[in-house]
C-alpha cells in the first residue's frame, strides 16, 4: 500500500519503551490534526499492542518489536509486529477478559480496547513466529 | 507516576499522578500493597483519585482488579474518584465500576 507518509522503527521489547512507542505514533499522526480524544484512542491502542508483544510475545525477556505507521488520506495505519511466542488461538485471545496471565493481574482487555478505539483491527501470525497487529483509524479531526 | 497519600477519617486518599501503563504498574502495585501492609489500621476505605492520571491502558484495569482482591480480603473497600473523561471511558468499557465504584 502506498502511503502519503510512512515510518518504520525497531524497538527493544522493554516496558520503558511503551511510552515512547505511543508518543511517536501520536506525534506522527499530528499532521492529520486529530482531536485530543482521537490522540488518546491511538495512544491506548499502540500501548496495548506494544505491551502485548513485551509481556506476552517475549514474556518480558526482550526481543525486537517493529512499529510501523502510515498515513493515507485521513486514515492512520499502524502495524506492530514481533517474533515472540505468538498466540495459538487468536479468535479466543480476542475475546474480552481472555488472558493467559491472570495470576499476574492482566485484565485480558487489551485487544478489546484496540478494537473499540480503532476502526479496524486485524491480528495474525507472523513468520516464522510471533504476531502482527494491524490497526487503522480514520481521523476526523 | 507518583502517588500522594492523605489520611482523612476512616479513609485513605491516594492521588495518582502521571501515566499508568505496564512500565509504571509495578510501582503502583508496590506502593498500594505497602500501604495495605503497614498503614491502614482503622481505615475502611481506599479512595483512588485519578484526576491527574493523564494516560492509562488496560494494564491499569489489571492493577485495580489485583488491588481489589487484596484489599477486600482485609475488609477495605476501594473507590475511584475524579477520572478524566478519557480514563473514565476505559473504566466504563471494561465494567470495572461494578466492582470498584466511582465516588464524587
Amino acid at each position: 500500500m502506498a502511503f502519503d507518509n510512512y515510518f518504520k522503527l525497531t524497538l527493544e521489547a522493554k516496558n520503558v519503551n511503551e511510552s515512547f512507542a505511543r508518543g511517536v505514533v501520536a506525534l506522527f499522526a499530528s499532521e492529520l490534526k486529530p482531536t485530543i480524544s482521537e490522540i488518546n484512542d491511538i495512544k491506548t491502542a499502540v500501548s496495548e499492542a506494544v505491551t502485548n508483544s513485551i509481556v506476552h510475545g517475549y514474556e518480558n525477556k526482550g526481543g525486537e518489536i517493529v512499529l510501523e505507521a502510515g498515513i493515507s488520506g485521513n486514515t492512520l495505519d499502524i502495524t506492530v509486529s514481533d517474533n515472540g511466542i505468538g498466540i495459538g488461538d487468536i479468535d479466543m485471545a480476542l475475546q474480552p477478559f481472555f488472558t493467559t496471565k491472570s495470576e499476574e493481574e492482566h485484565s485480558g482487555m487489551g485487544f478489546t480496547l484496540m478494537d473499540s478505539f480503532m476502526n479496524s483491527l486485524e491480528v495474525k501470525k507472523n513468520t516464522p513466529s510471533g504476531l502482527v497487529v494491524h490497526m487503522t483509524k480514520v481521523i476526523k479531526g | 507516576m507518583e502517588i500522594n497519600y492523605l489520611n482523612k477519617d476512616d479513609s485513605v486518599y491516594a492521588e495518582l499522578s502521571g501515566e499508568l501503563d505496564e512500565y509504571s504498574a509495578e510501582y503502583v502495585r508496590i506502593s498500594l500493597d505497602d500501604l495495605l501492609n503497614k498503614s491502614l489500621k482503622e481505615k475502611t476505605k481506599l479512595i483512588l483519585d485519578f484526576s491527574k492520571v493523564s494516560f492509562m491502558d488496560s494494564t491499569g484495569i489489571g492493577v485495580l482488579l489485583g488491588r481489589y482482591n487484596k484489599f477486600s480480603k482485609n475488609d477495605i473497600m476501594i473507590y475511584i474518584k475524579n477520572p478524566t473523561s478519557y480514563v473514565n471511558r476505559i473504566f466504563e468499557m471494561t465494567g470495572i465500576y461494578q466492582i470498584i465504584p466511582k465516588v464524587s
